[in-house]
């Protein structure tokens, strides 16, 4: 098996975890765990939102990730022990560490990287040989987040795409490569290979479906039907200029008669492949009639049990995937007639020291990295804390960029985008340029610099805290809350729009409305000259410093939900 | 030219357009009817938009469909459709309760004409978005929210 020393310990700390029977070998231990007897006569395998990560990685869960309002105290809005007591989760076991943040440095060493392309196609042929008959079903986000990703306009991830045998796709940081390209690759590198899917993307100026709302496909005989939704809020959440003749939305109207429609075509199953995030996928279960599963991303929650919501049309299954390539969800389910009498679910952590590597796609990646492994690998400092980004306020690596932008640019405040995606780096080792890109990675990643009045500076963070913290998930915008630096200020994220944000202060001092800051940022959605990328700001940063630690986490004081099972104290 | 003849095509659809293409400062109010309801179109406020209008300021919940994104993708032209299953609709109103001047348009109708209008709307920030029907000599209304946002960090 090739295996290392370090790697074979590392497997059987895994089996150990998991209850697997160590008294066998170490690769039967791992099948053990990958071994999922078939059941039904329909298989979907889900993953989404893996950020362009071709090779394996770290990725802490969050321990912020509040709910509020209806929203309160329900999944996905549950970290770290509340998380593990609602699904009854073995403290220290694999599952633990797969799905929570919870002792994530030993964990981490014990269990090593996550996810990987040929890791995961192991896995996915390994469960496909197990099925009669399957798809692939990916949630987007796939071809953003990496180095090579930005620098190969994406065809590395369109091409390990095809390899990792993907049926069917919908987008969101797709369309941040322009619609042309979008638009390229479907209609010559998907062309008889992937289907891409998205009801809710209409031309602007005609009201006329851009791509094909949906695909039907024969499994086992069955009929099933996929329609895909985009990310309802690109344009907003996005750089609008890049599709700008193109109108997104939630348009669960336009859903209802796709799902019509495809059942009149003799479609015995239905489910929607969306990039909603979760709270909006429950929302839209609760509305639309005639869905049997929502497959859904964006939020990059991790639910190892299926939502079951009830709507006038009976009930909707609703599944989130993770991120990252970390988790491979494998939906069965037994059709019988028109009816689905029964499934069973599983969401598989993909843990690359169990898996060996698909010899074919490492072959791939190794040389879709080789032109780029001198700048890729640049050691630019060494980690002193653990490096995350996921949670609803600053992570450490968000901080980090914060910190970067107040030297280089001479800026009193910083902001930083709620990006979602980026890979967490271990104490003590080394941050590589490719790390700070799987943090930055964007095509409008220029740094900027402006001066900001104090009342402006309060209505930002106000309209983003709404984004986030909306009573209404259909109001709710996209990412998580931006980072900042140098500022600090309080949140009472339960309160209306205008009303979250209090106690702004700068080095002690209250933010005078009425003065101004000097505030740098990036990943502007407004079409602005282009200067310095962000990720060159940050690597000076680190290559002066050498050394990393994070001095204080700059998360803002949070009033009234002390006992939210979306917060727990680190 | 192509945005006057849209707004005439859904003119000739809807009853007779004032509101609209007036609002987007495309024609002189005046030339397009002699009774053009000037003081509800300076209103600043959906109270004297409403008196101007409608001599009232209340109206019932009615029989309205608004169709409007959740959060508009761009404050400047947002797409509204308003359907109603009302009969004998004499005027069509909207509203955008937080514009400086919140009348943005009002569509005469003839009583046989369907309840349907489509437009586009500038919308300043985050309001509601209120559909007022005249019918029979009655006032129904709706109202929906629509978000305006500065936008950026989603992901």
């Amino acid at each position: 098996m090739g295996l290392t020393r370090r790697e074979f310990m590392q497997m059987m700390a895994v089996a150990a975890a998991a209850g697997v029977d160590l008294s066998t070998s170490s690769a039967s231990a791992a099948d053990q765990l990958y071994t999922l007897p078939s059941f039904g006569n329909v298989s979907l395998l889900h993953f989404t939102d893996c950020h362009a990560q071709l090779l394996p990685i770290y990725f802490r869960e969050p321990n912020i990730n509040l709910g509020v309002h209806g929203m309160a105290g329900k999944v996905p809005h549950l970290v770290g022990d509340a998380f593990m007591k609602k699904f009854n989760i073995k403290p220290g076991s694999l599952e633990a560490h797969a799905f929570t943040y919870l002792d994530f440095e030993n964990a981490a060493r014990k269990y090593g990287k996550v996810g990987g392309f040929a890791h995961l196609r192991t896995l996915v042929k390994k469960i496909r040989e197990q099925r009669k008959a399957s798809l692939l079903l990916d949630g987007g986000d796939t071809w953003q987040g990496s180095a090579t990703s930005l620098w190969t306009n994406a065809q590395d991830m369109v091409d390990a795409c095809k390899l990792l045998g993907v049926d069917v796709m919908t987008g969101h940081w797709e369309f941040t490569f322009g619609a042309e390209r979008v638009q390229e690759v479907i209609s010559k590198d998907f062309k008889d290979s992937i289907n891409f899917v998205a009801q809710n993307v209409i031309d602007a100026e005609w009201g006329e479906g851009v791509f094909d709302p949906y695909v039907i496909k024969e499994l086992n005989g069955v009929p099933v039907a996929i329609i895909g939704q985009a990310f309802p809020y690109t344009p907003i959440a996005n750089p609008r200029h890049m599709v700008e003749k193109w109108s997104f939305g939630i348009r669960d109207d336009r859903m209802q008669e796709m799902v019509n429609k495809a059942r009149d075509e003799g479609a015995k199953v239905v489910v929607v492949l969306s990039h909603n995030g979760m709270d909006v996928d429950l929302k839209m279960a609760s509305r639309v009639r005639g869905v049997d599963a929502i497959l859904g991303g964006h939020t990059h929650d991790a639910v190892p049990v299926p939502v079951e919501v009830s709507n006038a049309g009976g009930k909707t299954l609703v599944i989130n995937s993770g991120s990252n390539g970390k988790f491979l969800s494998v939906l069965d389910l037994e059709v019988k007639g028109s009816k689905i009498a029964g499934y069973k679910f599983n969401q598989l952590p993909v843990f690359s020291n169990l898996l060996p590597a698909d010899k074919e796609m490492q072959d791939y990646i190794d040389n879709v990295r080789k032109p780029h492994l001198v700048k890729l690998n640049e050691k630019l400092a060494v980690a002193e804390d653990t490096l995350y980004r996921r949670g609803n306020f600053n992570g450490t690596f968000d901080q980090l960029i914060c910190d970067a932008m107040l030297e280089v640019k001479g800026a009193e405040i910083a902001f930083s985008p709620g990006f979602r995606w980026g890979v967490s780096v271990l104490p003590g080792d080394d941050i590589t340029f490719e790390h700070v890109m799987t943090q930055t990675a964007i095509t409008y990643a220029t740094s900027t610099l402006n001066e900001l009045q104090g009342d402006y500076i309060k209505t930002v963070l106000e309209d983003v805290a709404d984004n986030l913290f909306n009573s209404d998930p259909y109001y709710q915008q996209g990412g998580d809350m931006v980072r900042v630096g140098g500022l600090k200020y309080e949140i009472d994220p339960a309160q209306p729009i205008g009303k979250r944000i209090s106690n702004m202060t700068l080095n002690g001092k209250a933010i005078d409305a009425k003065k101004k800051y000097k505030v740098a940022g990036w990943a502007s959605v407004q079409q602005i000259p282009e200067g310095t990328p962000i990720w060159d700001v940050v690597a000076e940063y680190l290559r002066n410093k050498k050394s990393v630690k994070i001095k204080e986490l700059n998360v803002p004081k949070i009033k009234g939900l002390e006992k939210n099972a979306g917060y727990q104290a680190l | 030219m192509s945005i006057k003849r849209r707004t005439f095509l859904q003119g000739t659809m809807a009853g007779s357009v004032i509101g609209v293409a007036a609002s987007a400062g495309l024609l002189s109010p005046r030339t397009v009817l002699a009774a053009w309801p000037q003081a509800a179109f300076d209103s600043e406020n959906v109270a004297g938009a409403m008196k101007g209008l409608f001599s009232s300021e209340t109206a019932a919940d009615g029989d309205i469909t608004i169709k409007a994104p959740d959060i508009a993708e761009n404050g400047a032209v947002v797409p509204i459709t308003v359907t109603s299953g009302i009969k004998g609709i004499e005027t069509m109103a909207l509203i955008v309760e937080k514009n400086p001047r919140p009348l943005a348009a009002s569509f005469d109708m003839s009583p046989t004409t369907e309840g349907y209008v489509s437009t586009r709307v500038k919308m300043g920030k985050t309001s509601k978005l209120i559909a007022v029907v005249k019918a029979g000599g009655k006032l129904y209304s709706a109202s929906k929210e629509v978000k305006v946002t500065i936008g950026g960090c989603g992901g």
